[in-house]
């Protein structure tokens, strides 16, 4: 467990760069190759992110990034470290943090307990502890709860704690999600269409808290999403995927002005959404 | 807004005053001449098959993985309970004690070598390669005669299944399990039946954790083993077959997957039903059968759903009603804590 005088956000060394970096990445399923050659570098405090097609492979790379797949081809650093022999757990615990395309949260458990799974590793008494109730059980529950209300106050959600996640409204359980991720203590932060099935004030208003969370926590953004305004108002960086490989790198308005990306995703229209 | 709540020794307290008042009663209604012999048994019966049924839950209902194979791990613990106490190796006291623990470690070894290959396949699966197991347990049992007495069984066990160790051994299987569940731990084994894979991306290592319900779970079922060893004075392997193992998972079913409460008020209902109809002996089983269609049908998730029972809550709310008029009262009866 941390330590409780320490201030609640961790402190982060943003001369270690980059964040992430991958080399080279592909996988194969069967004879398909689903994501080849995919280069990547993110910067310790870059919101950056990854459009195109669907089918394109986003979310394949994104679970490539967390070990959900074992990728096939090339290799992946979390803050200079290579992520070769490394599972979901062991890049979870190297910094990588992220949120499902389809809401994964544990819809039984209460919003405060969903968020005290995300602290699981910040606490630090065995087994042994939990079934004597010694006082390393009270101190580390205590601390917990205090940041898991502490982190659920980032979108003013203290006060739905003792509510069942599943019996949330779909834009507090799109938060929550967030607010899981977040407590894993994270480096970066994968977002899977975080804007999915949000009007458009509901987006403006994402926007403003992505923007929150990285200056708060400083940390990197990767975030896949169709809401071309919400790309293009917040990344520093697009990466554009299409049939499997990056065609495209660079910032938002160099990807507007791209003919490939143009032709692949965004259309003669410009700007507009393709995929609703 | 203040609210009434309990802190958390007084909550102990509360809790600790029932178990005890529970004990001595029930002591005092096993000592004494009040009920016949068949209902002393059926009220020890129902005592581990309330261990058997919430240290299922505790794999089937909490982890939300179908586990065939429980009285496997009940045959493991009965028959070291019953080797063991049939040595005689120490006094009577210790004896129990120690019995009873070698029991549960029997069964969680068993329970360590099954659960490792077992929790690595899920659902269908996972029931199937359990019951398997289940059944190999057994027939081992079967073939091992110069140890475990083959199919004739093994006779002469002490009996040192009274009420007093079937009800501590109880309280403690429900005690550290309910423990469990209210920390990290069982957050985390909570969160596997939710979602697996939100569970490993937050860090959490699902198949430690697997493995640990499942030891847990086979710990208890031991336990309950030694315990039936001990009650019956007698173990024949055909004991352990399948339709214990379907026993146990009804009475999780019935009483509601997942909730405490429910496995306990499951195995009393269907423990002490033999009981209530002395004179329906023979349709005992389309009794069984008719019950849990009607219970499937009209409360699929169970007679007690997923709702666990905690005094103190009620307390706490009754508390709350009464601190809107009078608070001070109410307060210093219950040890109480002004802002919480």
């Amino acid at each position: 467990m941390r330590d409780p005088k320490k201030p609640f956000i961790p402190e982060r060394d943003l001369d270690k760069s980059p964040v992430l970096e991958c080399v080279e990445l592909g996988i194969d399923f069967g004879g398909l190759t689903a994501v080849d050659d995919f280069n990547i570098t993110i910067a310790p405090t870059e919101i950056c992110g990854l459009i195109g097609p669907n089918g394109a492979g986003k979310t394949t790379i994104f679970n490539l990034l967390t070990k959900v797949y074992q990728p096939s081809r090339g290799s992946m650093y979390l803050e200079g470290k290579d992520t070769k022999n490394m599972n979901t757990i062991g890049v979870n615990k190297a910094g990588i943090a992220r949120t499902f395309q389809n809401i994964r949260l544990f819809n039984r458990m209460t919003v405060l307990e969903n968020v005290l799974v995300g602290l699981h590793n910040e606490m630090d008494y065995k087994l042994f502890g939990t079934i004597f109730r010694l006082p390393s059980y009270w101190r580390a529950e205590r601390i917990a709860r205090e940041r898991a209300l502490e982190y659920l106050s980032i979108f003013d959600m203290q006060d739905m704690a003792d509510y069942k996640a599943g019996s949330l409204p779909y834009g507090s359980q799109r938060r929550l999600e967030i607010v899981r991720a977040l407590a894993t203590n994270p480096a970066i932060l994968l977002l899977d269409e975080p804007a999915a099935g949000m009007n458009s004030s509901e987006t403006e208003e994402l926007m403003e808290n992505i923007r929150k969370i990285r200056d708060m926590f400083n940390i990197a953004i990767f975030l896949i999403e169709h809401d071309m305004k919400l790309v293009m108002g917040i990344c520093e960086g697009v990466a554009v995927l299409n049939y499997g490989k990056l065609i495209a790198k660079g910032t938002p308005e160099d990807i507007q002005n791209d003919p490939q990306v143009i032709e692949a995703y965004l259309g003669t229209g410009g700007g507009e959404r393709e995929n609703a | 807004m203040k609210q009434f709540s309990l802190r958390m020794p007084v909550r102990y307290l509360i809790n600790a005053c029932l178990i005890i008042a529970f004990l001595i009663i029930g002591n005092i209604i096993t000592q004494g001449e009040l009920l016949s012999r068949a209902q002393n048994n059926i009220i020890i019966q129902v005592g581990f098959f309330i261990i058997l049924a919430v240290s299922l839950n505790l794999s089937a209902g909490y982890l939300g993985q179908l586990p065939l194979g429980h009285a496997g791990f009940m045959a493991v613990g009965a028959y070291t309970g019953a080797i063991f106490w049939r040595m005689g190796v120490l006094p009577d006291g210790a004896s129990v004690v120690v019995g009873l623990i070698l029991a549960g470690l029997a069964a969680a070894v068993f329970g360590i070598i099954i659960g490792i290959p077992a929790l690595r396949l899920k659902g269908d699966y996972l029931a199937i390669i359990t019951l398997g197991f289940g059944e190999m347990i057994r027939v081992l049992i079967n073939n091992l005669p110069s140890i475990t007495g083959g199919a004739q069984g093994l006779a002469q066990i002490p009996r040192h299944s009274t009420f007093l160790v079937v009800y501590i051994c109880m309280v403690v299987c429900c005690l550290v399990i309910h423990f469990i569940m209210k920390s990290r731990h069982g957050r985390a084994i909570l969160s596997i039946r939710d979602n697996e894979i939100a569970t490993e991306s937050c860090g959490v290592n699902t198949t430690y954790y697997k493995v640990m319900a499942f030891v847990v779970s086979a710990f208890f079922a031991g336990i309950a083993g030694a315990l039936y060893a001990g009650f019956l004075g007698i173990l024949v392997p055909s004991d352990f077959d399948f339709m214990m193992s379907i026993n146990i998972l009804m009475i999780v079913v019935l009483g509601g997957m997942g909730s405490m409460l429910g496995s306990i008020v499951g195995a009393i209902v269907l423990t002490s039903m033999p009981l209530l109809m002395v004179d329906l002996a023979r349709y005992r089983m389309i009794v069984y059968a008719l019950l849990l269609i009607i219970v499937m049908i009209f409360k699929p998730s169970g007679l007690m759903g997923t709702y666990d029972f905690s005094l103190s809550a009620i307390i706490e709310k009754i508390g709350r009603r009464f601190s809107s008029g009078k608070v001070e009262k109410e307060k210093a009866q219950k040890g109480g804590d002004g802002n919480a």
